[in-house]
């Protein structure tokens, strides 16, 4: 057993930790990018492509670096300390890791050089109306022609759905709305006709968007995996989000922890720090302790991500969802709970940390959803 | 003992019922159940039709428009107003500097504001909490230094809610720099127009404007302008914030956000059915329910006992309401979240995104989230729940 770091990982930590630190050196900075066009900077963007950071999980032959689930963490974690507002996780790790997983090698090979070097971006478009968390619960339909497919229906809350250059979009080739047969993953340019695409913040100062896909033609070489077959597809992409989510949080609730402890040492009222009062020394002990758990949990999910298994294998990332979601939870109300007033305001970074967590606690299933799937699967192999 | 309401009391109960679902405009009651902000008119409409009936101060004495109604009557026209949807009278004004005047000003300021307060033709706002005085209040620094006619006040007040559109602030200001803390405290009104005195928004983590920074740059402020004596407006701040507290747990409006919540959940679509057919959903939000139960019945005991004792002093018990209500206020903001589920993370409503050719099937879960941020301050606001437990700890305890 060994958690340590391997010199090029450490060196990636190093290096992701300054860039991130450079872009996102006080939240003035960091909202000033959110109010860009895209909602981030492009030359942000850039220079995470520089970096390589954008090749990771990408095989040396599809023109990647080869990276594994700890280098991904690594990255996710630096994210989450910057609150960084880039397109990695909808981009490298949902559209990204839907073509490197189901894709063909004519798609890896007209898409992921482009996502690599900065210049395409992708969305995840999946949720509708009617599916909450389910990713089989699909209306969405493709229907198939001399020409390829027709796609039509409606995807809501596609994170950065207004700056994706293509979207991996879930629909009905066969079925009904909750069979997990008959659906079928397309690569869709988000320029295509038909396609409507109407973008709009979210909570934590990212973006999302609604997309309407009426009368859109794909040809047949646009399908990620086999007609039908994309629910296992779509299904090893949220796993590998789940575990991009626990570092993300890790990181988020690292800082925001860091910035409680200090705030109760430096903050003063009846004749000396708030820090000198054991009640909430016990409630910042009480933070590190689900800080540390959700630690755990996302090393845990960067270990089972890759797990052969697959019931085992999905049971362990919902275990990690809920664990992260309730360190989450805890962190960010008593964070802003030991802050007071301040913890309370736009003009604190501490705020977007916790609002961040909130969201996270929403992508790819809340703690309900995660729970049951642990209990459905009889709780965790031994 | 019998905790059924008495035939005058339901009739009253209906009365207050029929009245607030009547008479305030509904678009104002939605607004408030869907947690949306309300504009300064809003406000001003809703507690114009409640004075014009005599119901916006019922509680202050009945020569200033006070009702001499029982401590019963009080609770239940608040819950009726909460479950109604109806926003609460502004509290600076009917809860706390009204109250404060109608106690220890003198007849002149009696005069020339009650009927005003209660009327809502002057806005109020407080300035108690500073940069450095939030949970330790009495550390304040702001200075009023006597000079003719005039005091001079100098510093800063911070948490001002509605200050914006605040036409008076009443003030805690140091008088007596050598006095021990609490001791060297004065209350005086002071208009916001007067020249020196600076607003500063500041926006809250879920985006609106609620509450200010004030700064006192050299305000001069007529000494008529001083409540009771000098120096004694610690005592009168005690007051204050002891009516502060009186229903200050919200059950009409828990109660009304968990009546919403199951209506939306039976709409939510979830699985093969709606949010309401998921069992553990449905337990989630009866645990919330049953300890909502329990504090309606302790906050109907503190009520009854209210007219047994020496009612200037606060109820330590009133600490209890207001911990175990923040703490189900929240939890129904909790609930709420999690019906929005994964809609819940979009913002297209608040930043105008939303247009007739875009409807947003769930823009009620922007404004949930919202609620959701914007709860946490009830466990910050009036007395933080930390410090409500060392009330109970020290009072009620002896510890």
């Amino acid at each position: 057993m060994d958690f340590d770091l391997s010199p090029e990982q450490s060196q990636l930590k190093d290096g992701v930790d300054r860039l991130i630190a450079s872009s996102y050196g006080s939240l003035e900075a960091r909202q000033k990018l959110a109010k860009e066009p895209l909602g981030f900077s492009k030359a942000g963007w850039a220079r995470f492509a520089e970096m390589g950071l954008l090749g990771i999980p990408f095989s040396e032959e599809e023109g990647g670096f080869g990276g594994g689930p700890v280098e991904t963490l690594l990255v996710m974690e630096a994210l989450g300390r910057g609150l960084a507002l880039e397109p990695y996780l909808a981009t490298v790790v949902l559209g990204g890791g839907a073509v490197r997983l189901g894709g063909s090698a004519q798609m890896k090979e007209r898409v992921i050089p482009g996502i690599v070097e900065g210049t395409a971006r992708l969305a995840l478009a999946f949720t509708e109306k009617q599916s909450r968390y389910d990713l089989f619960d699909v209306v969405a339909t493709a229907r198939k022609t001399a020409e390829g497919y027709v796609l039509e229906g409606a995807k809501s809350v596609v994170i950065h759905g207004d700056s994706a250059h293509h979207l991996v979009v879930s629909a009905r080739t066969a079925g009904r709305r909750r069979d997990h047969d008959g659906i079928s993953l397309f690569l869709v340019p988000a320029d295509a006709e038909g396609v409507k695409i109407h973008g709009y913040p979210t909570q934590d100062g990212g973006r999302a968007a609604e997309v309407a896909f009426s009368g859109v033609i794909v040809p047949a070489e646009a399908m990620i995996g086999d007609e039908g077959g994309g629910l296992p597809i779509l299904e090893r992409v949220a796993e590998f989000a789940i575990a991009a989510l626990a570092s993300e949080a890790v990181g988020v609730m690292d800082a925001l922890h860091a910035l409680t402890v200090d705030y109760l040492k430096t903050r003063q009222q009846f004749g000396g720090p708030i820090a000198q009062f054991q009640v909430l020394q016990h409630r910042a002990v009480d933070m590190l302790i689900a800080v540390e758990q959700a630690r755990s949990m996302a090393a845990y999910a960067a270990m089972m991500v890759d797990h052969t298994d697959a019931a085992e294998r999905a049971a362990a990332l919902s275990a990690v969802k809920v664990q992260v979601n309730r360190s989450c939870r805890l962190v960010g109300q008593e964070a802003v709970q030991l802050h007071g007033g301040i913890g309370m305001t736009m003009e604190y970074l501490g705020a977007h940390y916790f609002k961040r967590l909130t969201m996270i606690e929403s992508l790819f299933g809340d703690t309900t959803h995660h729970l049951r799937r642990v209990s459905a699967a009889g709780g965790l192999a031994a | 003992m019998d905790l059924r309401f008495t035939p005058e009391e339901t009739a009253f109960r209906d009365e207050a019922r029929t009245f607030f679902r009547t008479e305030i405009p509904a678009e104002i009651r939605k607004k408030v159940s869907e947690g949306r902000g309300l504009s300064r008119d809003d406000m001003v409409t809703s507690q114009r039709i409640m004075n014009a009936r005599g119901w916006a101060v019922p509680h202050w004495p009945k020569e200033w428009g006070g009702k001499d109604w029982t401590p019963i009557q009080r609770y239940i026209y608040t819950e009726e107003m909460l479950l109604a949807a109806v926003p609460l009278p502004l509290q600076f004004n009917c809860y706390m500097v009204g109250p404060v005047i109608a106690a220890f000003g003198n007849q002149a300021q009696k005069e020339k504001h009650l009927a005003r307060i209660a009327n809502l033709d002057e806005w109020w706002c407080q300035g108690f909490s500073e940069p450095g005085a939030g949970s330790d209040l009495a550390s304040l620094k702001t200075k009023a230094v006597r000079e003719g006619e005039h005091y001079i006040v100098n510093g800063q007040k911070t948490w001002t809610t509605l200050g914006q559109h605040a036409d008076w602030i009443f003030c805690l200001v140091r008088t007596d720099p050598a006095a021990k803390k609490q001791a060297g405290i004065s209350f005086i009104l002071i208009d916001m127009k007067t020249p020196g005195i600076t607003v500063r928004p500041i926006i809250t983590l879920e985006g609106r404007h609620e509450v200010n920074e004030v700064f006192f740059d050299n305000v001069k402020v007529p000494v008529e302008n001083l409540v009771g004596e000098e120096n004694k407006g610690w005592d009168y701040a005690k007051f204050l914030l002891a009516n502060e507290r009186t229903g200050i747990a919200r059950i009409g409006l828990s109660k009304e956000r968990l009546a919403r919540i199951k209506r939306l959940a039976r709409e939510m679509p979830a699985g093969d059915g709606t949010m309401w057919d998921d069992a553990a959903f449905r337990e989630r939000l009866a645990e919330v329910e049953i300890e909502l139960k329990a504090l309606e019945i302790t906050q109907m005991r503190v009520v009854a006992a209210q007219g047994k004792r020496d009612s200037s002093k606060p109820d330590p018990a009133s600490s209890i309401l207001k911990i175990k209500g923040s703490q189900l206020q929240q939890a129904t903001t909790e609930l709420l979240l999690e019906v929005a589920g994964p809609f819940a993370l979009a913002a297209p409503v608040r930043s105008g995104d939303l247009t007739n050719d875009w409807p947003f099937d769930y823009d009620w879960a922007d404004a949930s989230a919202a609620s959701y941020f914007n709860n946490r301050k009830v466990s910050i606001y009036g007395g933080s729940n930390e410090i409500q437990k060392n009330i109970i700890a020290k009072a009620v305890l002896g510890l």
